[in-house]
């Protein structure tokens, strides 16, 4: 593991480390400075005013409002810019740019299974070129884990029946800390790996590597046609009796309630798992649960696929060619990093 | 040990009024509760002890070789169960509280004696099934019990653990019930609200958070074992439900359940400021308000738990906001307490250290605890050993700094006898020392990345875990010092006298040990809260009676 040059500091290698250590170091700072000067303040009075004489009784003293005054507002005052300072990075490291690559993870006891677009799979190792937004799509087939980078100073619960997101970009190549940092059960503290940061060349190289595997959106559209999907929404997502799928994502759309609502990932899991709960305007109550039917890997697939949509067009070829050709090494690494391009 | 006592001087007291065990179980005597209580909390610390150094053994190496991963968790999460709800929560209030709060208000007993013991006898069968849970077999879900792991991974005693929890809640809220009606309808003549001493103002709102809080987890385990058990749906997002929202139950109460183990623990460093240095507590008003304050505030906080949980962004920042502002009246105290022992006659009892050790570590765990309220600090340090640390300085180095000055403090009343101050002093400087050697490393360690409740760890934290492990043994040598010579000192100890420190609170002015009413006259007071007297003014048990103007 690399260290950092500053004691008592993980390595920093994400866009974000900087700025959580430096406000951290003003944290410290202010903590440093209170706690000194109330120990100074203490261990001056203790031994000034020690009893010298056992008898002797200290005449008292009134109370100044102008002094709680100040000791109220001051603190207040601090803690505000503590407060305002962090949110700020807070909204930063809580909202991903649209533009950022999109790896899926699904957290099991007691491992970490991570899947590329491009189709390359890796358990409790994650790979990422240096210089680009990633963003992680996260869920776990069974109970809370957490997806924890200390050297990128992330973390986000992976919570089942959700997905959670969580955005970094890596400065700095290395190999980091990954953790499961909530409880987790028996082999918790196993529950751990690596991530490891390359440069983009070296890491379009490493996805090209292996890629006999099916990138997440041709397997997604195997398994919605295996489940029959298509015999409602359309081999190609164009719609029948179930919506269009085609460009849905992203988009708002009105339910039978009145309500509308955003068709983000969320919504398209709950969708496929529980039906019935957000009808689409116009539509009856006639799709059958999946749930138990499809594992949460499957359902990211699956996701993959549906994103992959766009407006419908005959062509089923569409989803395909956002995703690299699986025997063609040489074409990979342009493919994968088009998504990249476009965030950079 | 066949030494001679020679019989008592004194009169008739609580301890010696009656004979025999079935005068102690079916006591209704405040002051025998309170024993009885301290008796069964430190049973529990012990073996809440016993779990702490196992888990200090277990990390002194970074593989995972004296103990199997499914027996560390079960060890970590009993230390955790059993540590909180069996020993801090009810430490101060149920022991120092049960003892004092009528005796410094100027009462003959708690406004409800009866269900007093009710609650010791709740607090023992809760605390009985949780051991035959222990026994059993344990539990291993942490002590926050998240589900689902909780609720449909664990193979563990769950529901039993969760029963004993449920059941001691009881006793809490009892306890909260029985002070608030006390210091409400059962004040000595001239006992006003503002001649209160601040002890009183810390367990009544201790007491609003016991009865307002407590329900709310009995709620939340009843939900949980109606999950387990019958699989409700109410946390399972397979059928509908919501495993956060479990957090946000959980934390409801148990955010504010750290102010029932910290605001007695102030109340008591507010009277050890201010008898040991003679002085009236400054800013009276502001420190028993922030009492107040603390209790209300402590309510709207939960939410800073579950910053990473999925929780929205615009939560997370309101939570944010509301942590700070609970952070206000800790700092309001504890700049109190300092300009407190301005031109003071400080002295350097036991006692003393414990709150003068307790103003420093309070101060550094209360600051950490920003750390935690500012939100992009929280997602990196959360779930690791930084938290670990920060709630430790808070629940030893402030609860328990608190509960040890005050039972030092008020020993002589408590048992009749002196404690060797000699070994009083040197044990509390070898707890100071010990604590922080063993917690300071840990927020290092934790801001680095060690994550909480790891069995085995990266190489590179073993110097940080070794240095908390060989805290962890000084300690443990500094907390059995006191329990040796304080047993020791009932029998042994020199006689205390009625008033050993000269103080002019209540408590003092009575026999030491209290006689079962523990007044001989109802008094009146006529004093503000810390007004020094010359002692020989308060040196004559019973004094204030002279100043009653025919009280019928």
């Amino acid at each position: 593991m690399q260290t950092s040059w500053i004691p008592f500091v993980p390595p920093s290698a994400s866009t974000l480390s900087g700025k959580v250590d430096a406000l951290y170091f003003y944290l410290a700072g202010v903590t440093v400075f209170f706690t000194l000067l109330i120990s100074g303040v203490l261990t001056f009075f203790v031994i000034k005013y020690r009893r010298r004489n056992p008898y002797e009784i200290p005449r008292p003293v009134a109370g100044s409002l102008k002094l709680e005054t100040m000791w109220s507002v001051i603190p207040f005052i601090i803690a505000m810019t503590m407060f305002a300072w962090g949110a700020q990075i807070f909204f930063q490291q809580w909202r991903p740019p649209t533009n950022a690559v999109e790896i899926y993870v699904v957290g099991k006891q007691w491992m970490w299974k991570i899947q590329h677009t491009t189709g390359q799979r890796e358990i409790n190792e994650l790979h990422v070129p240096v210089g680009r937004k990633i963003k992680l799509i996260m869920t776990t087939e069974d109970v809370i884990h957490d997806f924890f980078i200390p050297a990128f100073r992330i973390k986000a619960d992976v919570v089942p029946g959700r997905y959670t997101t969580l955005w970094f970009e890596a400065t700095k190549p290395g190999r980091y800390h990954l953790f499961c940092a909530e409880y987790c059960g028996m082999n918790h503290s196993g529950m751990i790996g690596s991530v490891v940061a390359m440069d983009p060349t070296a890491f379009d190289d490493w996805l090209s590597g292996n890629s006999s595997q099916q990138s997440p959106a041709i397997a997604g559209q195997q398994i919605y046609e295996t489940l029959g999907c298509a015999s409602c929404h359309g081999p190609t997502g164009e719609g029948g009796r179930g919506p269009a799928l085609g460009g849905i994502f992203g988009r708002q759309v009105f339910l039978n309630n009145g309500q509308s609502i955003k068709v983000d990932e969320a919504y398209i899991r709950e969708s496929i798992v529980n039906p019935q709960a957000k009808l689409v305007a116009g539509f009856g109550p006639i799709m059958p649960t999946f749930q138990g039917q499809v594992s949460e890997e499957q359902l990211m697939q699956i996701l993959a696929f549906i994103k992959s949509l766009q407006i419908q067009t005959p062509e089923p070829v569409r989803a395909a060619s956002s995703v690299p050709a699986p025997s063609a090494p040489s074409v990979a690494p342009a493919a994968a990093a088009t998504p990249g391009t476009a965030g950079r | 040990m066949e030494t001679f006592v020679p019989p008592a001087p004194s009169r008739i007291n609580y301890i010696n009024a009656q004979y025999g065990l079935k005068s102690w179980l079916l006591t209704k005597d405040h002051k025998r509760i309170a024993l009885l209580y301290l008796g069964s909390i430190s049973f529990f610390f012990f073996i809440g002890g016993v779990y702490a150094m196992l888990i200090r053994l277990e990390l002194l190496t970074p593989q995972g070789d004296l103990l199997q991963s499914t027996t560390y968790n079960k060890v970590f999460t009993q230390h955790g169960i059993i540590m909180v709800f069996f020993f801090l929560i009810p430490s101060i209030p149920a022991t120092l509280g049960n003892f004092l709060v009528p005796m410094m208000i100027g009462a003959k007993d708690l406004a409800f004696p009866r269900i007093n013991l009710l609650s010791w006898y709740l607090y023992m069968l809760g605390g009985i099934i949780t051991i035959y849970a222990l026994l059993a077999g344990g539990v291993d879900t942490g002590w926050t019990f998240y589900t689902p792991f909780s609720t449909t991974f664990s193979n563990s005693y769950v529901v039993a653990t969760g029963l004993g929890i449920f059941i001691s809640g009881f006793s809490s809220i009892l306890t909260g019930l029985n002070f608030i009606v006390t210091i409400h309808t059962m004040r000595a003549p001239g006992m006003t609200w503002f001649r209160l001493p601040l002890f009183i103002w810390s367990h009544y709102a201790t007491s609003l958070v016991m009865i307002l809080g407590t329900p709310v987890i009995a709620i939340t385990i009843l939900l949980l074992a109606f999950e387990r058990l019958a699989h409700i749906g109410i946390f399972d997002p397979a059928v509908g439900g919501d495993p956060v929202l479990f957090q946000h139950l959980f934390w409801f109460y148990s955010h504010p359940a750290v102010y029932i183990m910290i605001l007695p623990s102030m109340g008591v460093v507010s009277e050890l400021i201010a008898n040991f240095s003679r002085k009236n507590i400054f800013g009276y008003s502001f420190v028993a308000f922030s009492s107040l304050a603390i209790a209300v505030f402590g309510f709207l906080v939960w939410g800073h738990h579950l910053f990473v949980s999925g929780q929205s962004i615009y939560a997370g920042m309101i939570f944010s906001f509301l942590s700070f502002a609970v952070a206000i009246p800790s700092a309001i105290k504890v700049f109190n307490w300092t300009a407190t022992l301005y031109k003071g006659s400080i002295s350097y009892d036991t006692p003393m250290l414990y709150a003068l050790g307790f103003i420093g570590l309070f101060t550094i765990g209360g600051m950490t605890g920003l750390f935690l309220a500012t939100l992009a600090v929280n997602v990196h340090v959360t779930d690791t050993y930084f938290i670990v640390a920060h709630f430790h300085y808070i629940m030893v180095g402030g609860a328990m700094f608190g509960y040890l000055g005050g039972l030092h403090y008020w020993w002589p009343k408590i048992s009749g006898r002196m404690y060797p101050d000699g070994w009083g002093r040197f044990s509390a400087l070898l707890i100071f020392v010990g604590f922080n050697l063993t917690f300071f490393p840990q927020f290092v360690a934790g801001y680095l990345g060690m994550p909480r409740r790891y069995h085995a760890y990266p190489p590179e934290f073993q110097v940080f875990n070794v240095l908390s492990s060989a805290g962890a043994s000084i300690l443990a040598v500094g907390y059995l010092i006191p329990a040796i010579y304080l047993v020791w000192s009932m029998r042994y100890g020199k006689r205390a006298e009625a008033n050993p420190w000269h103080l002019p609170g209540l408590e003092w002015r009575t026999q030491s040990p209290p006689p079962t009413e523990n007044f001989d006259y109802t008094p009146v007071v006529t004093w503000e809260a810390y007004e020094f007297a010359p002692r020989e003014e308060t040196e004559v048990v019973g004094k204030f009676r002279d100043k009653v103007p025919e009280k019928a």
